[in-house]
């Protein structure tokens, strides 16, 4: 009896034990699980490469990347698990590229500690749907209707400020209802960057990014859930990703830009708005253009890598078809854009991204020549 | 056969034994250890946020102020309003089940469909609400004159019930049917209907096995994500009335986790997991107190 009772004593001390060796293991390298072992394979294998991020641009990497295969046999294998995901597995050293539809944050920057490169790869917009059946012309908005909609202080459509916009358009009366993504998103990043650009009391009250304090509406996740609440509810306005919108033939309304243009959101209205004189590491948000032509309400997505690619033991040849390919997304890789509703980059967004991409070292000497 | 060897023998049942023991406490060991994980990661929003966290009626994940309060309320009342809808229609069906209906096709057909609700994915019935049961809320609110959204807490709850009602009405169809012949026999003998007997006999006979079936299917609505996600809004305004959007803990960390890009961020999530696993923790223990006052 007295010894069954040592037995059971001598059970939960080991699993005591356990417990205690397993978190101290899990706490010296939290975050890095397995990190080794996917850098092996990752390195072992000359004919691959691991890219991870945003889910926003995975449809065009899809076909980019397997458009590449087929032209170099290179294989490259991207998940979309959000930017912020992509951008901890760099920092991990996880993978070879990141994609984020959004710069490094102040922290990430710090956390990741050496320098890395953002090249834009494409562009997107995002546009204003809204549920609205009696009127059959595009919607105009302004950024002042914009921003007081998205604070709750226009409650109707019948408001007379949204009447002095759309004149000649027959306005319901009805409860406007806000639909919002409810999910951490680079769209409402896009989003939210422009409504604290185009409005002081936004930027004061509510403030930019990934995911925000709405002072109104309902959540719906993803694209499909926010669409799915505009075309439920009737006197919806909501905004999606403009492929989505497309996709869907939902409508959306014209946005008025810096100029003073309505524009309609399209392929080619986004790609303009990116044709403006751009910084040198590309590290900015296209929402409010100044070009004339440019649809307002848009943004890049980065791919981001090392600036110095000589880290865990990579070899120059890795280091050397993952800028390859970079290269390869900018010019050849962007006729595909425009099947699947991206816009293509500006001829002032390629020739930023060319210099960013010849900036990338190996050992301190450049990559591409 | 083995020669019955009497050393033998007992060595086999201390091995036995002993894996019994130290299955049972991997368990243990894995729901400690699931708890201290939570407790290490959000350790930079408690040292951060303290009190503030649980009572904070702003999540502004911009300014870095994290509350949880709405959340908390959300996750009650959304499961809670669930009970309350579910437990006529469970405790009905196990009567029926358990008393009225005990055996033949009729009843193994209704046991069967019992058991398919809780087995559908909750995906499934987030869509079924979207599509089916926000019209249907929608043009009851416009009746009764609240603002028409159609999504809501009111929502999320009647699909929670839904989704709960075969946990209690199982285990009670099962707590029922094993209420001992002779009592039931008894008081028919005495003149009582049948009625009395469920009221008198079966009812404080199977009291605790039923609150038990209502714990199990409270815990379920606590956690339930996907479902209650699809429909309840997604608000992070603390709700004023039942038909308002709102918000629940599982539902806030499902959305928001994958792109939390501040590690206090991250923390403040991770500590609404960690909030949530003491609630349905508190929940049970105080469900296992109240059974046991049944008891004795």
């Amino acid at each position: 009896m007295n010894k069954q009772l040592l037995n059971v004593k001598n059970a939960l001390y080991a699993g005591v034990i356990l417990t205690a060796v397993g978190f101290s293991a899990c706490n010296s390298n939290s975050g890095h699980e397995g990190t080794q072992d996917s850098t092996e394979t990752a390195t072992t294998d000359k004919n691959a490469l691991l890219g991870a991020g945003s889910t926003f641009v995975y449809p065009l990497f899809s076909k980019q990347f397997s458009e590449y295969n087929k032209a170099t046999g290179l294989k490259v294998n991207y998940q979309s698990i959000g930017s912020g995901g992509g951008i901890l597995q760099l920092t991990n050293k996880t993978v070879d590229f990141g994609d984020s539809d959004a710069p490094l944050n102040e922290e990430q920057t710090k956390k990741i500690g050496v320098d890395v490169l953002h090249i834009p790869m494409c562009s997107g917009a995002v546009v204003l749907s809204y549920n609205l059946p009696e009127v059959k012309t595009a919607l105009k908005l302004t950024p002042a209707l914009l921003s007081d909609i998205f604070l709750g202080k226009i409650k109707t459509w019948k408001d007379p400020k949204i009447a002095a916009a759309n004149t000649g358009v027959n306005l319901p009366d009805m409860p406007i209802v806000i639909a919002h993504r409810s999910d951490g998103s680079g769209t409402t990043n896009i989003f939210t960057t422009y409504l604290t650009k185009v409005s002081p009391e936004w930027t004061s009250k509510v403030g930019a990014g990934s995911s925000i304090n709405w002072p109104a509406g309902l959540g719906g996740k993803g694209n499909e859930g926010v669409a799915g609440l505009i075309k439920q509810t009737p006197g919806a306005i909501g905004y999606i990703e403009l492929a989505y919108a497309m996709q869907n033939k939902m409508p959306f309304a014209s946005i008025q830009n810096k100029s003073g243009k309505f524009i309609a959101a399209s392929v080619a209205s986004t790609s303009a708005a990116s044709n403006i004189k751009l910084p040198a590491d590309s590290k900015v948000s296209l929402s409010n253009t100044d070009a004339a032509d440019g649809y307002p309400i848009s943004g890049f997505t980065w791919a981001i890598i090392y600036k110095e690619q000589n880290y865990n033991n990579r070899t120059a040849e890795k280091s050397e078809a993952l800028l390859k390919l970079l290269w390869w997304n900018i010019h050849e890789g962007q006729k595909f854009c425009e099947t699947l509703h991206y816009a293509p980059l500006s001829p002032a967004a390629i020739s930023v991204a060319e210099t960013i991409l010849k900036s990338a070292t190996f050992g301190g000497k450049a990559i591409l020549k | 056969m083995r020669q019955k060897d009497p050393g033998l023998q007992v060595k086999y049942e201390m091995l036995f034994s002993r894996t019994l023991v130290i299955t049972a406490l991997l368990i243990l060991i894995l729901v400690i250890g699931l708890f201290l994980t939570l407790l290490l990661e959000s350790l930079p929003s408690i040292q951060h946020l303290g009190f503030g966290f649980l009572f904070g009626k702003t999540w502004d994940p911009v300014s870095n102020v994290y509350g949880a309060y709405p959340f908390l309320v959300g996750t009650l009342l959304t499961s809670f309003l669930a009970l309350i809808i579910s437990i006529p229609f469970s405790m009905a069906i196990a009567i029926f089940l358990g008393e009225y209906q005990p055996t033949g096709a009729l009843s193994a057909f209704l046991k069967n469909i019992i058991e398919l609700i809780a087995a559908v994915p909750s995906v499934i019935y987030g869509f079924w609400g979207l599509i089916v049961l926000v019209p249907l809320v929608r043009s009851l609110e416009s009746k009764i004159g609240v603002v028409p959204y159609g999504i809501g807490i009111f929502t999320a709850s009647i699909i929670l019930a839904i989704m709960i009602i075969p946990y209690a009405a199982s285990l009670g169809r099962e707590m029922i049917s094993m209420v001992p012949a002779q009592l039931k026999e008894g008081a028919y003998s005495l003149g009582a209907t049948r009625y009395e007997v469920i009221k008198a006999v079966i009812i404080p006979y199977t009291k605790s096995g039923l609150f038990a079936g209502i714990l199990l299917s409270l815990g379920r609505a606590l956690g339930e994500t996907m479902a209650v996600t699809m429909v309840i809004g997604n608000s992070s305004i603390i709700p004023t009335n039942i038909f308002a959007p709102g918000n629940t803990m599982a539902s806030v960390i499902a959305n928001e986790f994958t792109e939390a890009d501040r590690s206090l961020y991250l923390s403040a999530l991770i500590e609404l997991g960690m909030l949530l696993f003491l609630v349905t923790v508190v929940i049970n223990v105080i469900g296992k107190r109240i059974i046991k006052g049944f008891n004795t």
